[in-house]
């Protein structure tokens, strides 16, 4: 009986290895990437790897040489010496100036990264918990990044078990970009110096890109920058860096490059603004997008939406803001994240109810930064559904009274 | 004459350690009220075994959970809690209380002192340890749970702790309060109990090690207090020191934790070198290489890890100036480090070897260490550190330099010494199957984090991409083996306690010097009551 459970186990072990080499090639090594500067710290990398390589098989190799002919059961008697004062000059000279030259290229690389001059755009990039938020200085497009709800939906504790069939589900959500996926990455042009500002709106986060090389912390009350130029068009994916609260771990990073002209048209797209000289090549995205693109213009004067609306708006909300702490039941997890199923807050008055989301209460973190529609319709949806039935409708413009 | 005798007998019935011969009550008292160096030494190594315990079964929790990506067995926030809580126990409840053991017993031995010198001090600050525990642990139970903002309690995000957080700071008070009368004790008593002819440069390494690692501790643990203070009053009573809204900084939470931090980790690890330095002499039957130069290099070790803080923080956007400061002293540490492995090969080369268990340990030691070091040098160089920073690879790092590092060379001092303690041999065969199967399986679980790390799989994330499943299994089945192996450790030390084994001699080894080898084995309750005459040959260059 314990036999086969054995067996069963190490197959399952076997499976998993094989399911997940045939999936991505086992990497090894840090990525090269697909900027001038990460193909320099690459460099960098694989030489101090090498150097230390070479030093560890030298000194690895006469400690071993010496442990396997100076034993005693080798009758190998011992010396009596304990000092050198030649050997350790020697030693403490060579690896000083192994280390110089290692510093040199190392901070060439370091003040190259440093320099912030001739910057062509500039991105804003603030940290919450736990999505990004993106803002183009130059172009005034501003949007959230979250982790995708496919990936948000997986990620639940318990949505997937143990063994090989589990995780072969799993490698499908996101065509195989499981938790490194978002629903709006930040777009940027290949070949333009691109400047990013980093702050946080909480706790500190930190965003980096393994292919680009780049990583900083987010800090609250700061902005620091850095810089990076994309040659290669492409999709390149990194994650919070630092740990930033429950969901650290689900909150990545998606940046895609784009030619010049495609840049030109995904701005013009999130501006709903339809650039004279690009009326071809942009068509064809904007009439895909019609319907995201008169939301700005509604935006000014908030329309009343009906109940079937702000409900199917607010399970959207909901499910990818809310379902994380308080469920997708809205059971919760008494006591840090209360239950909004027959909670205080979701049947009591309205009012507290839309403050709350605004500013956040404890564990729970401010989401003021989701537009007025979305508020209204989350808190619809909490008061209408999850086991609640107050019948309260709640329009965008009562949320605006309540900022 | 025969009076004498009889008095003497009834001096040692009086005066002897109550056993649970004598009943319980008088055996717990005894425990509880004891100033005796020795018992005080195995007082906080076995605590520290209770807290590698503790600390292993909550890496178990981190492991399984990342076994394979999804979230099967807990809810992010507990994964936090546990990550969190694995590094506090591990390094404040295991590694340090058990090299303060460590210190507790073979200090005064080693330098022929009758006890520490400050016997109630060294009681009471075995005692606060219980209770800093007992107030860190308790927090598991709490309304939001344990600690969850990682074991550097960086704010704001620390700041969002539940009901556990005063709990954390007090505990953290308690441990600095406890660390802090350990390491005067043990300075104290370093600089005034030595027996006449034991000079500085005569001591042995492992005393030395302890001498600078206590003035590394009395140097930071009040700024780490001081540190977790502001934290508490940022949450309690208005203050700003980390809140940027109220004119605060909270980058300057991370520089004074470092300061503290980052002497903490040779507070880790120096103790280490001093077993190691004290094992191989002796399996090698030859004496230490190069004994003043391991003395100096210490201290500069010591000296620089107060100038290398902030490469714990290449990425929170440093000036330039800075971080090329902190790259090039960062790499300095590598010349002492290296000179450190240089000696000890060379006191192995041409040595006449055997490979009892406490010298397999101490050769791994050195191997693995030295692994941990390379990656260490590669992280010092800040444009590539900005690729490996809080990624597996740091993972990686630190656990090579602390568990088959610092870890290996308690396990090893533990071996070496524990003949001495119980006056009987452990166990050889298991002794020696406990090494190749700790060594085989820790390698396992830490060596494929190097490659998660550079594929860009960051720390402290309770589930990860598909791509990362690979290393990560392999690594949690490390994991499991390794911690079922200690069962082994844990046997073999049950069996010496109860005084089953060959009976030890007094120099228990053939290559062994020292004084702690001159008394008899086990140790006598009292030792070097009078100091003890110090012979040439007991000294670490003996010729």
């Amino acid at each position: 009986m314990s036999m086969s459970t054995m067996q069963k186990l190490a197959a399952g072990f076997a499976a998993l290895l094989i399911s997940g080499s045939a999936g991505a090639a086992w990497d090894f090594n840090m990525p090269r990437g697909v900027t001038e500067i990460s193909q320099e710290v690459w460099n960098l990398h694989m030489l101090i790897f090498g150097i230390c390589t070479v030093i560890a098989v030298l000194v690895f190799g006469v400690m071993i040489w010496s442990m396997l002919h100076h034993r005693k059961s080798k009758g190998y008697k011992a010396a009596q010496f304990h000092h050198s004062t030649t050997a350790e000059v020697i030693w403490t000279i060579i690896p000083f100036f192994i280390l110089i030259g290692m510093a040199i290229p190392a901070a060439g690389t370091l003040i190259k990264m440093e320099d912030f001059s001739d910057t062509d755009i500039t991105i804003k990039i603030t940290g919450y918990q736990w999505k990004w938020q993106y803002t183009y200085l130059d172009e005034g497009i501003d949007f959230f990044s979250s982790l995708h709800p496919d990936s948000n939906r997986a990620r639940q504790t318990g949505a997937y078990g143990w063994g090989s069939s589990a995780f072969d589900e799993l490698k499908k959500v996101n065509d195989g970009n499981y938790l490194l996926e978002v629903d709006n990455p930040l777009v940027v042009p290949v070949g333009k110096k691109v400047r990013l500002l980093l702050t946080s709106n909480d706790v500190i986060h930190a965003w980096g890109v393994p292919d680009l090389a780049i990583k900083k912390d987010a800090i609250p009350g700061y902005i620091n920058e850095m810089w990076t130029k994309i040659e290669v068009p492409g999709t390149y994916r990194g994650q919070c860096v630092e740990l930033c609260g429950r969901d650290h771990g689900f909150m990545p990073v998606v940046v895609k490059a784009v030619s010049e002209e495609e840049y030109r048209a995904w701005v013009a797209q999130q501006k709903g603004v339809e650039p004279a000289q690009q009326v071809a090549s942009a068509a064809s995205v904007i009439a895909a997008v019609a319907s995201d693109a008169v939301a700005p213009a509604a935006a000014a004067e908030p329309a009343k939406l009906s109940k079937e609306q702000l409900m199917a708006k607010g399970k959207e909300v909901y499910d990818t803001q809310c379902a994380a702490c308080h469920k997708p039941d809205g059971s919760g997890m008494p006591p840090t994240f209360p239950a909004i199923k027959g909670g205080k807050v979701s049947n009591g008055p309205v009012n507290a109810h839309i403050s709350q989301i605004i500013k956040g209460k404890n564990a729970m973190p401010p989401f003021g930064s989701l537009s007025d529609e979305q508020i209204a319709a989350v808190v619809t949806y909490q008061r209408n559904a999850l086991g609640n039935s107050t019948g309260d409708v709640v329009q965008p413009d009562a949320v605006k009274a309540a900022r | 004459m025969s009076h004498a005798t009889h008095a003497d007998h009834g001096h040692d019935h009086h005066h002897g350690p109550a056993t649970l011969k004598d009943g319980l009550w008088p055996w717990m008292m005894r425990w509880i009220s004891t100033t005796n160096h020795k018992d005080l030494g195995t007082l906080y190594l076995c605590f520290a075994f209770l807290m590698f315990f503790i600390g292993g079964l909550m890496s178990l929790v981190i492991r399984a959970e990342l076994f394979q990506p999804g979230m099967q067995l807990v809810q992010p926030e507990f994964f936090n809690q546990m990550t969190t809580m694995h590094a506090l126990v591990m390094i404040f409840g295991g590694v340090m209380p058990a090299f303060v053991g460590l210190a507790n017993w073979m200090v005064p031995l080693m330098i022929g002192a009758g006890d520490l010198a400050l016997p109630r001090v060294n009681n009471w600050g075995f005692w606060l340890l219980p209770f800093a525990f007992a107030l860190l642990l308790s927090t598991l139970f709490m309304d939001g749970g344990a600690p969850a903002g990682g074991w550097t309690m960086y704010p704001p995000l620390v700041l969002q702790t539940g009901d556990a957080f005063p709990f954390l700071i007090f505990a953290v008070h308690l441990m600095g309060v406890s660390s802090i009368t350990g390491s005067i004790n043990v300075a104290v008593t370093i600089l005034n109990m030595r027996a006449p002819g034991m000079t500085l440069l005569k001591m042995p390494l492992f005393v030395w090690t302890w001498l600078i690692t206590a003035y590394l501790l009395i140097a930071t643990m009040p700024v780490l207090a001081g540190a977790v203070t502001m934290l508490l009053t940022d949450r309690y009573f208005g203050t700003s020191f980390f809140n940027a809204a109220g004119g605060g900084d909270p980058v300057m939470f991370q520089h004074i934790f470092w300061f503290f931090g980052h002497p903490e980790v040779y507070i880790l690890i120096l103790p280490a070198f001093g077993v190691v330095s004290m094992i191989i002499p002796t399996f090698a039957r030859k004496p230490l290489f190069g004994y003043s130069s391991m003395v100096y290099a210490t201290a500069s070790i010591a000296f620089l890890s107060f100038i290398v803080w902030a490469h714990h923080m290449f990425t929170v956007g440093m000036p330039l100036a800075g971080e090329l400061f902190f790259m090039f002293s960062t790499m300095l540490i590598a010349v002492p480090t290296g000179v450190k492995v240089f000696n000890w090969i060379a006191t192995m080369w041409r040595g006449s070897m055997t490979f009892e268990t406490p010298m397999l340990f101490a050769v791994g030691f050195v191997i693995l260490f030295t692994i941990g070091g390379f990656s260490g040098l590669m992280l010092a160089i800040a444009p590539a550190d900005f690729q490996y920073h809080d990624t597996y690879f740091v993972v990686a790092h630190f656990h090579y330099v602390l568990v088959p590092g610092a870890v290996f060379a308690i396990i090893a001092g533990v071996y070496y010494w524990v003949p001495k303690w119980t006056g009987v041999m452990y166990n050889e065969k298991l002794g020696q199957f406990h090494f190749w199967w700790s060594a085989f399986w820790i390698n396992v679980t830490f060596f494929p984090q190097h490659f998660s790390g550079l594929a860009g799989m960051p720390r402290r994330i309770p589930d990860y991409a598909v791509q990362f499943t690979d290393f990560n299994v392999i690594s949690s089945v490390g994991a499991f083996a390794f911690f079922f192996g200690q069962f082994v450790f844990i046997y073999i030390m049950i069996q010496c306690m109860r005084g089953k084994g060959e009976k030890a001699t007094d120099r228990v080894w053939e290559g062994a010097h020292g004084l702690e080898w001159t008394v008899p084995s086990p140790a006598p309750y009292h030792t070097f009551e009078t100091p003890p005459k110090v012979e040439e040959s007991e000294t670490p260059a003996h010729a």
